[in-house]
């Protein structure tokens, strides 16, 4: 009696578990885009916020804030990047939390799907999503006075770390998820992370402003650094430090939350 | 391949909520290939624990359950290629529409796009669903959800079935149509676990019953023995004064299968001949002087088969802490309305 004689029952094809991984997270990023698109509302929404950012950081604080090399719109784009992208990835939070809230995770556990991929599927559908704010709000920029001082090349591969980041906190946020389970406290979980990483950060003001005990930390933290790349790749300056700084955050933030995420969706305790 | 159970269930224990709530405890029992096997019992019993164990998305703190000889714990990956789960707690995407959720899930089983759209299309007409199927959930009845639930089951028509309490808080014609459904499954060789709280859904459906009380079985055998045992039909006696409860027990205890029980100005027996017995104790009652408000005859309920066997009446208080918080749908208007 072996598993492979019982009807409705296949051996393991173990050398196309990576095809799975990779089919089964699509279908679940298309799951969600798709349920994006049926609600044309939402997409309307989520694409007036970071256009709104554009504009009040550009109008509003343009003028007050100085000290900043070159002009201001060109400092703050890269900051506005980064902070939309992070803010975007919080409905990863808050979409794994109503998963498991209806039940539905329930039967994606019960599925023969790969298991990391109702994870990876979420995480690529806000990828995707947060692709479009940028380019967005990469056109509104051109339209207000942001140019790029490097070359478009440049300018593509500052787009490529924005999103790598944007991907690997997208993780983080799942994770929070699926560890409070409720859609609300998912979102009000992620605030303490949020506001101190964005705003003591190098993407609205230079850092050597700040008191020195702040320095330390908005120095080295993940989103100045990634900003710091993103800003050194269209702005233009020395490239090679920020643009390591700000792949090393991401890398390592993916090695560690990658797992831990993939983990507690995992656990069927 | 016969005389290998489709299920088998070995001394299961489940300890929640650090030891206070014991969900499972020493639940044993199996299900023959092609047959439907009913898990009968009040909410809380372990119903639920038992079929998330079942389908691999629990795991058991002891003992043992196969699926097709597939360990459920060392074998899970295989496990899940030859179940389907459906529930009272249908689990779909409310943001998609009824297609796109058999589509995605066509797809998640590994059928090809082609093959899982195919399907899809094939359930959409089987549950009548065609019209409403480019429509988002959100847009759906309790009934039609219910049908979309059981497709997404039979998406890639799995040889084990598990339908947790498949008809609470159902319209009755939804509930004949899924009783009718489940039929026709297991005439084309699927097995099926239900369970349920109605002794009426495990008689019409249920080749064999197992009783579960607190997590272990209390009682097994074919829905016939297990009504044999209780009488066929409950005769309730309503009395104008409570004083003459004990009075009027004792004058139709004669005509019973057990001895009567009294609960104020009640008096409820099990009794093997409805009709006959009825019309008897009317006569009798009237004959001793006691003033009779009301006399009914029903069809014995899961509470007559607990009263029985355990000598309490089924708990229905509220499930404890095993499983995660998934709002019950509201129930189903009664009637048609809902299609």
């Amino acid at each position: 009696m072996t598993a492979g004689t019982l009807p409705g029952v296949h051996e393991e094809r173990r050398a196309s578990s990576l095809r799975w991984l990779v089919d089964d997270s699509l279908t679940i990023a298309w799951r969600w885009l798709v349920a994006m698109v049926r609600l044309p509302e939402s997409v309307v929404f989520s694409a007036i916020q970071p256009l709104m950012l554009v504009l009040l950081f550009r109008y509003v604080f343009g003028g007050a804030i100085s000290g900043v090399r070159g002009s201001y719109v060109d400092y703050l784009m890269p900051g506005i990047f980064v902070q939309t992208v992070t803010f975007g990835s919080v409905i990863s939070a808050v979409g794994m939390a109503e998963d498991l809230q209806k039940g539905i995770i329930e039967r994606f556990r019960a599925l023969p799907m790969a298991r990391a991929a109702v994870v990876t599927g979420r995480t690529l559908s806000d990828l995707t999503r947060n692709l479009g704010s940028v380019l967005l709000m990469t056109g509104l920029g051109f339209a207000v006075g942001f140019r790029i001082h490097t070359t478009g090349l440049a300018f593509v591969a500052g787009l490529a770390i924005l999103l790598l980041f944007s991907w690997a906190i997208s993780w983080g946020f799942a994770l929070i998820g699926l560890a409070v389970r409720s859609p609300e406290t998912a979102q009000l979980a992620t605030f303490p992370v949020l506001l101190p990483f964005t705003f003591a950060s190098s993407a609205f003001v230079p850092v050597d402003r700040m008191p020195g005990w702040l320095q330390a930390f908005a120095t080295n933290q993940p989103v100045s650094r990634v900003v710091d790349g993103c800003r050194a790749l269209m702005s233009g300056g020395p490239t090679v430090r920020p643009v390591l700084g700000a792949l090393a955050w991401s890398v390592g933030l993916l090695v560690v939350l990658v797992p831990l995420a993939v983990r507690r969706y995992v656990r069927t305790d | 391949m016969a005389g290998e159970p489709a299920i088998a269930v070995h001394e299961l224990t489940k300890v929640f909520a650090r030891g206070r709530v014991r969900a499972l405890d020493g639940l044993s029992f199996e299900a023959q290939q092609g047959t439907v096997l009913g898990v009968l019992g009040p909410n809380g019993a372990g119903k639920t624990t038992a079929v998330r164990i079942l389908s691999t998305v629990l795991r058991p703190d002891g003992g043992r359950a196969s699926i097709l000889g597939l360990d459920v714990v060392a074998r899970a990956a295989q496990v899940r290629r030859s179940i389907g789960l459906a529930g009272q707690y249908a689990a779909v995407d409310e943001n998609l529409s009824g297609r796109q959720n058999l589509v995605m899930i066509g797809r998640l089983s590994h059928l090809s796009r082609r093959a899982a759209r195919r399907r899809a299309d094939e359930l959409l007409e089987q549950f009548d669903l065609t019209a409403a199927a480019g429509r988002s959930l959100k847009t759906y009845s309790g009934g039609m959800r219910r049908r979309l639930d059981l497709a997404a089951a039979l998406v890639a028509e799995p040889p084990v079935l598990f339908f947790d309490e498949p008809t609470t808080g159902l319209d009755p014609k939804t509930r004949q149509d899924m009783w009718t459904w489940t039929e026709r499954l297991v005439a084309g060789g699927t097995t099926v676990l239900l369970t349920t709280q109605y002794l009426e859904e495990a008689d019409r459906l249920a080749d064999t019953v197992v009783v579960v009380d607190h997590g272990r079985v209390i009682a097994q055998g074919t829905p016939a023995s297990l009504k044999a045992d209780i009488g066929t039909t409950v005769l309730l006696v309503t009395l104008a004064n409570a004083d003459d409860a004990a009075r009027a027990a004792a004058v139709v205890a004669p005509l019973g299968t057990h001895p009567p029980t009294v609960q104020g100005e009640r008096v409820e027996m099990n009794v093997a001949d409805g009709a006959r017995a009825g019309s008897q104790a009317m006569r009798a009652l009237d004959a001793a002087g006691l003033l009779v408000t009301g006399l009914v005859l029903r069809e014995p309920s899961l509470d007559d088969v607990f009263l029985q066997l355990t000598g309490h009446r089924a708990e229905t208080g509220p499930e404890p802490l095993d499983r995660p918080l998934h709002p019950v749908p509201p129930p189903e208007p009664q009637g048609v309305l809902g299609r």
